[in-house]
């Protein structure tokens, strides 16, 4: 989750009465985490990019229907979800992804192999952008439904109910699938540490 | 708890989520058993990495174009 604005509150409150240049503000301070979200998502450049321009845009046609009670960062987020969910469902409608589709709910296969320490910093044998690209690229071998509820989860830091709110999903499900996810993840991670 | 168990609960533990009967069975268990130790370490490690991760700049030409349809929109009085 990107830091917090101080003055959030009060940009928001100008961009509602039409200050363009208060929208700019939120929009520079939050525009890199959003096109993270839409990409680690759909999987395509093109359409997080199409994303970044469509979630802003609606953010500031539909910004008086922001009541305030959550952070404008988590009301964002969640058009951006919107959004990219539908790039995702569009470029796949021949095999149609779905976030409610049943997924195995059985342990079988959760019990991790391949267990090595991996020491303390091991993210310190890369450079800094090699490394965001192994991580970016790690997100990616994962099915939607799993990437989806982790990126929400765990790269931007909402909680489960966040979570849940903006997939439409329950709790339970939330979880099951990010337990899913991070042990997934863990494991293709291995493989840089041994 | 067995180690199936431990995996079972793994994301509440992480979590700091896990009823306290449970936890305490939990850590007896990975206290006995290095795989567990193991599993949990790195995977509580795989989240700290991605939540440490500061989100890349934009690719070339994004921001500018993202700029660009923010002023065609804004540069309309706003309702
Ligand atoms: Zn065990």
């Amino acid at each position: 989750m990107p830091v917090h604005l101080e003055n959030e509150a009060t940009l928001v409150a100008e961009a509602k009465e039409g200050n363009a240049e208060a929208f700019t503000v939120l929009v520079n301070q939050y525009e890199r985490n959003i096109f993270r979200l839409a990409l680690n998502i759909t999987s395509n450049k093109e359409d997080a990019e199409d994303v970044l321009q469509e979630s802003f845009l609606k953010a500031y046609t539909n910004l008086g229907r922001f009541q305030g009670n959550s952070r404008f960062y988590t009301w964002l987020v969640r058009i951006a979800v919107n959004e990219s969910l539908m790039k995702l469902r569009k470029r796949r409608s021949d095999r149609q992804v779905s976030l409610d589709e049943k997924l195995e709910t059985e342990d079988d296969g959760l019990l991790p192999r391949e267990i090595v320490d991996w020491g303390d910093n091991p993210e310190q044998h890369y450079a800094k952008t090699e490394w965001q690209e192994i991580l970016a690229e790690a997100t990616q071998t994962l099915e939607p439904a799993f990437r989806t509820v982790f990126t929400l989860r765990d790269v931007e830091q909402l909680s489960t109910e966040e979570t849940a709110e903006a997939l439409g999903l329950s709790v339970p499900a939330v979880k099951s699938r990010l337990l899913r996810a991070r042990l997934k993840l863990r494991q293709r991670l291995n493989k840089y540490f041994k | 708890m067995n180690c199936k168990g431990v995996v079972r609960e793994l994301s509440d533990f992480l979590d700091g989520e896990l009823a306290p009967d449970l936890l305490k069975e939990l850590e007896q268990h990975i206290q006995k058993c290095k795989n567990c130790r193991l599993v949990v370490d790195t995977t509580r490690k795989t989240i700290e990495i991605y939540c440490d991760a500061e989100p890349l700049p934009l690719p070339e030409g994004v921001h500018q174009r993202l700029q660009q349809a923010l002023a065609n929109k804004l540069g309309r009085q706003p309702s």
